[in-house]
């Protein structure tokens, strides 16, 4: 229960716990981001330093089809991972949910475990697996390959020759759009499957008896009743997996090679190679106003339906 | 009772059941094969990852007598330590706040509690750096546990939140009416109801610390290279089994955490708490 | 009754813009089981927050003993609580529990032991002290929540609805135990309730709220005979509302033409005019069925509905074109089934001062 202060100590016991935070927050958070605000309007100086003034060049500069085109592969990389983690997700979750309570905790500690690991780590295992060297081109051009020559030796057929050409080459995985999906996917499963289970477990299972009762079919009583009931669950975790995705930095950088580049890393050579920070600031802001945009729409979305 | 156990068990053998499971069973390898890959890697006896040249344990000990890493597990700690404990206390002490009181300005404040959980690290770490530079604060440490505690201190006070939700405020004014002030109340029934709430919020934050990349990386200075930026330069110089050998400590690390995590939570009683 | 325990004096307490207590005085004597009760809402729960001191009054003054509380908080108050979720510390044990408020106190530690124990004794819950609240039903829940207060002897007990979470069987018990217990230590109760029945079996005295005001402060037979107006009227047992217009008074009588073809016969303790829109409030068990006109006020009538409900039976009855009335009589006999069927013409009696004219 909230209620407004009633005397004048409670007053400054209110004063008293905000204080901290409401500092911390206003001068290292609030502040810093109306920095960057401004900077996005000013100039890169001479030698790398910031020229303040109040132009738009910066974010004229974004509409260069280079930016335009590396802006519109992180939408595409972004919306295509959390389109996969819901998919994925969402009937992992129902999966969970569903069995008997006593195995529900035993698989949430096991989702919990990749989530509470280094990120780094995370990715960094995928690119065990995906290098050129890596395991899977391993077991391609090593195992597989040998399977198929022994395979040829002994029963001729003509689909080998095709078969033996394309594994005697490794795959090209590293370096691709597709692997930074698959590692952004690893990341944050967790993140939309957490909150779908907590939905889904929190769901009424006799309003999905009432729906059978009243002559729903199976696909009709999901669509009508158990999605729609389990929709804060739904748009929580996409908000969940689609904000860090869009903002990713370690996973392009280590997955997606030289070729494929998000925003993230422009922001980060920005700052850290080409110094010029105004240009950085801008791309940021972008980068934030899109994804607050995204995820109020989204919640507005999520809470209509 | 008896037909619903055998339609119960019907459904579970229909083929809706079976993908089902056969998708749980597919997602939990899609999770852990790639850390199996990892673990049983390093303790392969080869320098390259291609092949298995039989179990070793060198790359534990050779990475176990890394100097460089040895300093950057002290400054993680340090990091960790001393910025979950700023922010364990202020995000309590907040949260406390929100969850009792109504005040002006309280929807812009609770805007701006949640701002830095959602917004991408790499805008967080382009502003606070830019803020530390014309500041003129000198990045290494100091800095790192600054932008750590701004956006920890908003998970402190979710998770708190969540548990403060469930808080019976009847309890406090039983208190009060049994002749306890304020601070009696609150130390003898309010600490140790929500305590569960804020060793949660205390995990998570130190976690968050620990696994920071981006953010540490952008405020971080000479000297100061925490765990994180190791890997990431490890790694940015090429695959060596000494990352394999560091990335399954960390695991085991991680997992102790989760099991930790879990334990408090049994200990308050509440569910599980998701951010 | 000699001294005051409570007293409010033009009590107000707003949130926001929702007036919660309305412009409340009442004064609660020594030793009095005195009942606040009303619908949800009625602002009975906020009025035991003010004198336990969880609000303050917005105006007005609230008094405990011959203290004047301002701002006073909870914890220095000579009043203890009753919860209605009983609000049992749950990391603590029950002893802990019970000695909570001594402990505050700092009294010196055998001196808690022993008084806990005694509290203990008195609810009938020796030898439970090692346990947790978690391990205890709700009715010794209920009694540990007693215990705890009333081992502070306190000048006031408050208690929220304190019976609300137990069943039928047990609430009925508790009334009667709560009733002899106060009786014996001799502690003021203000107790808020929304069971009519509840207060009327309890209290020595029953404030009857609704819309943040007080409406009528009486005994339960006051209550319930003499209701002030139609709200309690209603609320407090049931009740037939007849309107009509005067035609005839006289001190002490008056006539009431309610439709054209029907004129009843009321009492009036205050002066009514003619032509006077007034409602008449007459309880279904105050009237009497007969055959024969027994005299010359008795009003006919036709039975439209029978309803037997296990103590009594209840008739509805036609009067006049579209008047309907309930009346209830006692199953004396057994087996003999209804004195009248439905359809039955007949001939409804009341006492005169059993019709009562109420302004409101």
């Amino acid at each position: 229960m909230e209620i407004q202060p009633r005397s004048r100590r409670e007053t400054r016991r209110l004063i008293f716990l905000i204080a901290p935070s409401l500092f911390w927050l206003l001068v290292f958070f609030l502040f810093p981001l109306v920095l960057v605000l401004a900077i996005s309007f000013g100039q890169r100086g001479t030698y790398g330093g910031v020229e303040w003034s109040l132009s738009l060049q910066n974010y004229r500069r974004f509409f260069d089809p280079l930016y335009l085109r590396i802006f519109g592969r992180t939408l595409l990389i972004a919306l295509t991972t959390t389109v996969i983690c819901l998919v994925t997700g969402y009937p992992l979750a129902y999966f969970i949910a569903t069995r008997p309570p006593r195995w529900r905790n035993g698989l949430l500690l096991l989702l919990m475990i990749p989530f509470w690991t280094n990120f780094l780590i995370r990715t960094y295992a995928w690119l065990l697996l995906l290098r050129d060297q890596g395991l899977i081109n391993m077991l391609w051009t090593g195992g597989l390959h040998n399977a198929l020559l022994w395979l040829s030796n002994t029963v001729p057929l003509p689909v080998w020759g095709r078969l033996l050409e394309a594994t005697s080459t490794s795959l090209s995985l590293f370096g691709t759009n597709g692997a930074i999906i698959v590692g952004l996917v690893y990341g944050w499963l967790p993140d939309m499957v957490l909150p779908c289970y907590a939905a889904i477990e929190r769901l009424d299972h006799s309003l999905v008896e009432a729906a059978q009762d009243l002559y729903a079919n199976r696909v009709q009583s999901f669509l009508r009743v158990i999605l729609p009931l389990t929709m804060s669950g739904v748009v929580a975790g996409s908000v969940l997996v689609f904000i860090p995705s869009l903002g990713a930095y370690v996973t392009p950088d280590l997955l997606g090679g030289a070729k494929s580049v998000m925003m993230g890393n422009v922001i980060y050579s920005q700052f850290m190679s080409a110094r010029d920070y105004p240009f950085g600031a801008a791309i940021s802001f972008v980068l934030m106003t899109v994804m607050l945009v995204g995820t109020l729409i989204y919640f507005r979305l999520g809470t209509e339906s | 009772m008896k037909t619903i156990g055998v339609r119960r068990e019907r459904r579970k053998t229909s083929w809706v059941g079976r993908l089902l499971t056969v998708h749980g069973i597919a997602g939990y390898l899609f999770l852990y094969l790639p850390i199996v890959v990892l673990v049983v890697f390093s303790f392969n006896a080869s320098r390259y990852a291609s092949a298995w040249r039989g179990f070793t344990l060198d790359w534990y000990v050779s990475m176990l007598q890394d100097q460089a890493l040895a300093s950057a597990v002290k400054n993680t700690l340090i990091v960790a330590g001393s910025s979950t404990l700023i922010s364990t206390v202020f995000g309590t002490m907040v949260a406390l706040a929100m969850e009792r009181y109504r005040f002006r300005g309280k929807l812009a404040f609770d805007a701006l509690l949640y701002l830095p959980i959602i917004i991408p690290d790499i805008a967080m770490a382009v502003m606070l750096l830019l803020f530390f530079i014309l500041a003129r604060l000198r990045l290494g440490l100091v800095t790192i546990i600054i932008s750590h505690v701004a956006f920890n201190i908003s998970f402190v006070a979710v998770v708190v939140r969540a548990r403060l939700a469930y808080f019976d405020m009847s309890l406090e004014e039983a208190a009060q009416d049994l002749y306890a002030d304020e601070w009696q109340t609150f130390w003898r029934v309010t600490l140790p109801l929500i305590m569960p709430g804020i060793l949660g919020g205390a995990l998570m934050a130190f976690t968050l610390s620990i696994d920071d990349f981006v953010i540490t990386f952008f405020t971080s200075g000479p000297g100061s290279t925490t765990l994180p930026l190791r890997i990431y330069s490890l790694v940015k110089l090429g695959v060596t089994p000494e990352i394999n050998a560091l990335s399954s400590l960390m695991l085991l690390i991680s997992m102790a955490l989760v099991m930790l995590s879990l334990l408090l939570q049994k200990g308050g009683g509440g569910g599980i708490e998701i951010v | 009754m000699s001294e005051q325990a409570v007293q409010l004096n033009r009590v107000s307490k707003k949130f926001g813009s929702v007036v919660a207590v309305n412009d409340v005085s009442l004064s609660i004597a020594d030793g009095e089981f005195f009942s606040l009760l009303g619908p949800s809402g009625c602002g009975k729960t906020t009025t035991l927050r003010l004198i336990a001191g969880f609000e303050l009054p917005t105006r007005g003054e609230v008094y405990i003993g011959q203290d004047l509380q301002g701002e006073t908080p909870p914890y220095r108050r000579p009043v203890n609580t009753v919860f209605q979720n009983y609000a049992l510390f749950p990391h603590m044990t029950i002893s802990r529990n019970v000695g909570f408020g001594l402990e505050m106190r700092k009294l010196p530690r055998d001196e808690i032991q022993r008084r806990v124990s005694e509290a203990l004794d008195m609810v009938q819950l020796p030898g439970m002290g090692e346990r947790k609240p978690s391990q205890l039903s709700g009715g010794q829940q209920q009694r540990v929540a007693l215990a705890r207060a009333l081992v502070n002897q306190p000048k006031v007990l408050l208690l929220d609805e304190p019976l609300g979470a137990l069943d039928l069987k047990l609430r009925k018990a508790m009334q009667l135990e709560l009733k002899a217990l106060q009786h014996r230590i001799g502690i003021t109760f203000v107790y808020v309730t929304h069971d009519q029945e509840e207060a009327l079996t309890m209290s020595d005295r029953i404030a009857v709220m609704n819309g943040g005001r007080v409406l009528q402060i009486g005994t339960p037979e006051e209550i319930y005979e003499r209701p002030a107006n139609r709200f309690v009227a209603d609320f407090i047992g049931e009740t037939n509302f007849l309107e009509g217009q005067v035609t005839a008074g006289r001190p002490g009588e008056a006539t009431v033409q309610v439709e054209d073809s029907l004129t009843i016969p009321v009492s009036a303790d205050k002066a009514v005019g003619k032509r006077d829109v007034v409602t008449v409030a007459i309880r279904p068990e105050k009237i009497s069925l007969h055959a024969e006109p027994p005299d010359d006020r008795a009003v006919a009538g036709v039975i439209e509905e029978v309803i037997y409900t296990g103590t009594d039976t209840r008739y509805l009855v036609r009067i006049g074109e579209q008047t309907i009335v309930t009346v209830r009589q006692q199953n004396v006999g057994v087996g003999e089934g209804a004195s009248f069927l439905k359809g039955a013409s007949i001939y409804l009696h009341w006492r005169l001062q059993s019709a009562r004219l109420l302004t409101a």
